[in-house]
């Protein structure tokens, strides 16, 4: 909207009553007493619900009452008189309440006047402080009034009154039940003092009682209800405006049965139904209420269809809002951007614009933009002339270069976005705050927005066909927001648990252990080669090996970028079974020792470099070092493993799962020794000697025992196959680092895959009595029910494959309920705890300044910027205390 | 006792660290100079003066809006969670709810966990023999005449029911046929006799008037109060089972640190039953926590239980998002569900409810009560269109706009 901002007005209170009658009759512009809409020659009714003092709504027509066009004019609205009060049913509860509460004849509180008083005072300091205790007082109140069978006032007896929802009231007096009109209920409201109202819960001065019971309805104006023009000419009106034609006419019903005198049951019927239309038109879903619709069709869509539910008003339009300068398409990989830049196609770049004030200092670079006009980039899409307050869209304009002479300080254009602007990236589900992070735009050629692959585990995206949003912020002090506290180098590290989130995944982590394991060494070409990658200024060391020729490692090229005084040690994924360390001196060299930035032992994997390894190598650089140097690690050296792993190659072959024929034998052996221990297991139970697990039944033990034994046979057999395979196959690579796949898939692969578990149990479900007509009835054995012997390099038999589809399915099947579940209850908790804040006094306190946490978290500290939980690391800061001893004894 | 102090606990920056860091920082870092064996005073100040710049550094900035940093923290991990019952701890006994439900449970703050399990320990005298375990789970195990019979058996038109005791059951659960015969005879049932282990009940005439003799659903009524027929234990605990807690060596012998562990919860009763360590048992049932020990153990209950339930998904969440979520629900001395029915109901905003749940409802009420909106929530700035007052949006600068100098963004409110 620019500079030309109409005026800013600023909600500051909102308050919520009732419309009185007087304030509806005063307020309405039309009395609307005709149900027809458009006269004979199509114009509208005059006193119709089209009445055009409803407000204009079309192009050019001028509101008859308040003169303005529809860009101004606010709408009006009008009103129906209705013959008979009418009953909101939405507020049945409270006038029940206000019912029972008080007297029949003479309206007050069924209290006595010194207990009323007293309960007066209680109540208005509650009301302040504890909002939620007055509404308790309320119930007690109404329980305790409702007991009282004669007035304490005027000494009437009391009778009980039912409510049966939505609009019934049935008192209940020794003649029996008498249905009470919604004339009476008003007049018995209407009794009620207004000081005794409150202590209802009712605010007199907002909403007297009797505004419960309507007598006159307002109609909103047209721009609620607006009517749509069809291709074929032919008008359609709003759900709303059907609605309350339907209240008309059935209002001009009762009026005039009403006007001639007939029988009490058939103006009491219109009544009623009068009552249901109004209803209907208040919320349609109502129990007990007839649903308006469309000719018996779809349901009307009325006023509470309008604000409730996920896509009504409230969710929808005013909690989350559609918004402009945004963009969407399908995301794609580039691992030579910076993970803080986004790729942005240039058709993105040129419909999306930046606003940009014409200042002496940067005119010739606006002049340049505006030359380009709308159609080139880098060019301007909007020029605004300060000087005669004109906007001039520049896609209907030819004269570029004139207008571009033309521009002077003060004018603002808006140009295209450009390198170097910030933007909000956004990926669904929306699950965190790393999921929506600021990038620096870089304009590429192509359709889709472009990302560094390390920053996936945030978005937690990949490229199956992904697609992400992107926001371009328009003010500077949003912008500047965002580059202090929303770029991807700011969000390195996680609240959830204090650790990176940002780091390598699959490749990026093969990648590092092929180029730092001891096995590679790497010549001068090789060397020069990862360095280029990385694209860093760094020299080449002198190489570790001078003779036959000169040959580096990769230890000593990943040192390169290291800190000169970074000190870390820790364990790497590998360092299991045979390749265990425990101390710095291990040669299995799976112990990382950093020392004076020097990569001394230890292969970099997943634990020094992965995504979402706390205290991992990143972690400390980021937290110690600063964020910016963490990107700088991940714009550079990580580029390397990659190079590394196309210098080396990385790939998967059969004859990596392949298994001799002695471990085949073996398998086949456990196999024959799990089945004979199971049939034994069966025998047992149809004997009887099977002694039940304590608290499970017969049936129930057998299978838990049978599963565990099975469950045994595939790790076992697993082993096995393990144990024969290459270790130093790609495969184990693989697994090993961390990068992909784990023994589980190993085994699968190589071995079996073992017994398939549906709701914690064996297959049973199928036929009657077995799980496929292969089996013999009642068959108890592993292969009838679920067990896989076959492997995915050999294959499965057809039950097997039938067995694992079914496995499968259960998965699939939890992880769609799983998503419901789990984003209901994230919405519940973010609801519950989105008003928390820290404040300047290290309290946590809602937006009502209560009080949460003294300190936050009992320590005050951020969990973003703790090791893994701990705010300090004092064993590092006590070694490194030791070290300067060291080197000052020296 | 006043221990003299070190020259290293008189050093500076150690001063400055007791004043500044949180105790258990504090603690550890004392404790860690003395292991790494540093004792001069320049040495320990450097130390703690390093320990304090960390620290501080560390801290949370005001406006962190730490509450959706701890919902989204507790809420994305969810979908990663399993959605099935598991067995405890490998053993095939018991079922527990962990997992995405366990989570939901508690939040939604369901009066009875789905599975209900207490960990009973036990005191000095009887932790470390597990007979005498037994004697104590004996004690707490609600055991019915269904427990410890074989079968029960009537002829339609005669008054005799034939109830045979199972002796393997009796002493599993220590009951004696005499006591099973007493609580008969107390019972108001009718004429018993005990012949071994058989009772031969003759019935009442109130429970089975001479007009029902033939009238099979008589007997079965009497038979369903036969078999429910409360013999010992605590309401509530179905069954108990004997673990080991701590397995050490004192002294060459190997010591079994024994407790009980129970399908079914009743605090308020297990803690008076003698032989029990009430400084240690504990259950999952929350509420029952609140009643007994309080709102503050209640709070560390939910914090364990959350926790609890994320580590066993071998999900990775600071403690803090979780006591803040504890902290919520039991803000105002009782626990209140996260949703429509506690917190997010009780907001004193109509809007930030409206935009909840039961939309409609909300306003009307709202409407009623002639509620005033002041729009400091986040969802009601959302809605009105001004700044959330959280982060950024909590401070408001004002800038002093003089004749030629340079605006600025103004106050905002």
């Amino acid at each position: 909207m620019s500079e030309r901002v109409r005026e800013a007005y600023v909600i500051e209170r909102i308050k919520f009553g009732l419309l009185s009658p007087q304030e509806i009759r005063k307020m309405a512009k039309v009395n609307v007493i005709r149900s027809e809409i458009y006269e004979a020659d199509g114009s509208p009714v005059m006193g119709g619900l089209r009445d055009p003092h409803f407000g204009a709504i079309e192009p050019g027509e001028r509101c008859p009452v308040c003169g303005n066009t529809r860009e101004e004019c606010p709408g009006h609205f009008g009103r129906i008189e209705l013959a008979r009060p009418v009953i909101l049913p939405h507020l049945g509860g409270v006038i029940h309440s206000v019912l029972q509460a008080t007297c029949r004849r003479c309206g007050k509180l069924r209290l006595p006047n010194d207990r009323i008083a007293y309960l007066q005072r209680i109540y208005v300091r509650l009301k302040d402080k504890w909002p939620t205790l007055a509404e308790i007082m309320v119930k007690t109140v109404v329980k305790e009034a409702s007991a009282v069978k004669e007035c304490p006032h005027c000494g009437e007896l009391q009778f009980e009154v039912k409510y049966t929802r939505p609009i019934f009231f049935n008192e209940v007096r020794p003649e029996g039940e008498v249905r009470l009109s919604p004339a009476e209920i008003r007049d018995r409201l209407e009794r009620v003092p207004n000081e005794h109202a409150l202590l209802l819960g009712i605010d007199p001065e907002k909403a007297r009682p009797e505004w419960m019971v309507l007598t006159v309805l307002p109609v909103p104006p047209l721009s609620v209800r607006p009517s749509i023009t069809l291709e074929t000419g032919l008008r359609a009106e709003d759900d709303l405006t059907h609605a309350l034609a339907e209240i008309v006419r059935q209002n001009d019903k009762l009026k005039s049965l009403l006007s001639a005198s007939a029988p009490e049951g058939m103006v009491e019927d219109t009544w009623i139904t009068l009552q249901h239309v109004i209803s209907s038109y208040l919320d349609n879903e109502l129990p007990n209420t007839y649903q308006l619709s469309h000719r018996g069709r779809r349901p009307l869509k009325t006023l509470a269809q309008r604000l409730k539910g996920k896509e009504g008003r409230f969710r929808g339009n005013l909690s989350g809002k559609r918004v402009n300068f945004s963009a969407r398409t399908v995301i794609s990989p580039d691992p030579y951007i910076s993970v803080n830049e986004v790729g942005v196609p240039k058709d993105v770049a040129m419909t999306l614009t930046v606003q940009m004030v014409v200042t002496p200092y940067n005119i010739e670079e606006a002049r340049k933009f505006v030359e380009n006009g709308p159609y080139k980039w880098p060019g301007a899409v909007l020029l605004y002339k300060a000087k005669t307050d004109r906007k001039i869209d520049l896609r209907y304009q030819k004269n570029y270069k004139q207008l571009a002479e033309q521009l002077e300080p003060g004018d603002i254009i808006e140009r295209h976005l450009m390198d170097g602007d910030i933007v909000l990236f956004n990926r669904q589900p929306t699950l965190h705050r790393m999921s929506i992070m600021g990038h620096v735009v870089k304009v590429m050629p192509g359709k889709t927005f472009r990302i560094n692959l390390l920053v996936c585990p945030p978005y937690n995206a990949d490229f199956d066909g992904d697609e992400m949003n992107l926001h371009v912020l328009r003010l500077e002090e949003a912008q500047s927001e965002a580059r202090e506290l929303l770029l991807v180098e700011k969000n390195i590290l996680t609240p959830r648990y204090g650790g990176p989130i940002i780091g390598g995944r699959q490749d990026y982590i093969s990648g590092a252990y092929i180029l730092t394991i001891k096995t590679e060494l790497y010549t001068e070409e090789e060397a020069s080669r990862l360095l280029a990658r990385a694209g860093a200024p760094v020299e080449l060391p002198e190489p570790a090996i001078l003779r036959p020729r000169p040959l580096w490692t990769g230890k000593q090229l990943v040192s390169l970028f290291f800190p000169p005084d970074l000190d870390f040690v820790g364990k790497s994924k590998v360092n299991t079974g045979a390749l265990k360390c425990d101390n710095e001196n291990c040669l299995n060299d799976s112990y990382i020792v950093v020392r004076g930035g020097k990569l001394l032992a230890g292969v970099l994997d997943k634990n020094a470099i992965g995504a979402e390894q706390p205290n991992n190598l990143l972690h400390i650089i980021a937290l110690e070092y600063g964020e910016s140097k963490a990107r700088e690690l991940l714009d550079t050296f990580f580029r390397m493993f990659i190079r590394a792993l196309e210098l080396k190659g990385l790939t998967i072959a059969y004859q990596n799962i392949e298994i001799g024929e002695e471990a085949r034998r073996e398998i086949d052996r456990l196999v024959q020794e799990a089945r004979k221990e199971v049939e034994e297991l069966i025998k047992r139970y149809e004997e009887g000697s099977l002694e039940p697990i304590p608290g499970r039944t017969l049936e129930e033990s057998l299978e838990l025992m049978i599963i565990e034994r099975l469950q045994r046979l595939r790790s076992s057999a697993g082993e096995v196959a393990i144990k024969s395979l290459d270790p130093f196959s790609d495969v184990f690579i693989m697994a090993k680092t961390g990068a992909r796949g784990s023994d589980v898939n190993i085994t699968q692969m190589a071995s079996m895959l073992g017994q398939q578990i549906v709701r914690g149990k064996r297959l049973t479900r199928g036929f009657r009595t077995r799980t496929l007509s292969h089996f013999p009835e009642g068959d108890k054995s592993p292969e009838a029910r679920g067990f896989i012997k076959g492997n995915f390099r050999d294959g499965l038999r057809p039950t097997e494959m039938f067995f694992h589809a079914v496995a499968g399915r259960e998965g699939l099947i939890d992880t769609a309920v799983k998503t419901s579940q789990s984003g209901y209850m994230q919405r519940r908790l973010i609801n519950a705890l989105q008003d928390l804040a820290v404040s300047y006094d290290g309290t946590v306190r809602d937006s009502w300044g209560n009080v949460i946490q003294l300190k936050y978290g009992e320590d005050g500290v951020d969990p973003s910027r703790t090791y893994h939980g701990k705010a300090v690391d004092i064993d590092r800061i006590i070694s490194k205390v030791k070290a300067r001893r060291a080197m000052v004894s020296e | 006792m006043s221990e003299e102090r070190s020259p290293c606990e008189r050093s500076s920056g150690v001063r400055l660290a007791k004043k500044v860091l949180p105790k258990s920082i504090y603690d550890e870092m004392m404790q860690k100079l003395r292991a790494a064996d540093i004792t001069s005073p320049r040495e320990c100040s450097e130390v703690a003066e390093e320990v304090v710049r960390r620290y501080v550094q560390s801290m949370a900035e005001p406006g962190e809006p730490v509450g959706t940093v701890a919902a989204q923290s507790i809420g994305e991990p969810g979908t990663q969670m399993t959605l099935r019952t598991f067995h405890y701890a490998g053993l095939m006994e018991f079922d527990v709810t962990l997992g995405l439900p366990r989570l939901i449970e508690i939040v939604d703050a369901k009066r009875e966990p789905s599975t209900p399990i207490m960990e009973i320990y036990l005191d000095e005298e009887h932790r470390y023999s597990e007979e005498k375990a037994r004697e104590v789970a004996r004690k707490i195990e609600y055991t019915t005449l269904e427990k410890v019979m074989s079968s029960i058996e009537y002829t339609l038109g005669e008054r005799e029911i034939v109830i045979r005791l199972d002796p393997e059951m009796l002493e599993d659960k220590g009951v004696r046929a005499e006591d099973v015969l007493d609580v008969i005879s107390k019972g108001n049932i009718g004429e018993a006799k005990l012949e071994g282990h058989v009772i031969r009940l003759t019935l009442s005439r109130e429970l089975l008037p001479e007009e029902s003799l033939y009238d099979f659903g008589a007997y079965k009524a009497a038979e369903t109060k036969l078999r429910k027929l409360y013999l010992k234990g605590i309401k509530g605990i179905n069954r108990t089972s004997i673990r080991v807690a701590e397995e050490k060596v004192v002294e060459g012998k190997v010591v079994r640190e024994y407790f009980i562990i129970t399908e079914g919860s009743n605090l308020a009763e297990v803690l008076e039953v003698e032989g029990v360590d009430h400084t240690r048992t504990i259950t999952n049932n929350v509420f029952e926590i609140m009643e007994v020990l309080g709102i503050e153990a209640a709070r560390n209950a939910i914090i364990e239980e959350i926790m609890h339930v994320l580590q066993d998904a071998g999900l990775d969440v600071d403690i803090r998002h979780v006591m803040l979520v504890a902290d919520v629900i039991t803000w105002n001395g009782t626990i209140r569900q996260i949703g429509r029915l506690g917190v997010a109901g009780e907001k004193p905003s109509a809007l930030a409810r409206a935009a909840f749940e039961v939309t409609v409802n909300q306003l009307y009420e709202a409407a009623a009560r002639g509620e005033e909106e002041s729009l400091r929530g986040v969802t009601e700035s959302i809605i009105a269109g001004l700044p959330p007052r959280v982060g950024t949006g909590q401070v408001v600068v004002s800038v002093e706009i003089r004749r030629g100098g340079g605006g600025g963004s103004g106050a905002n409110r």
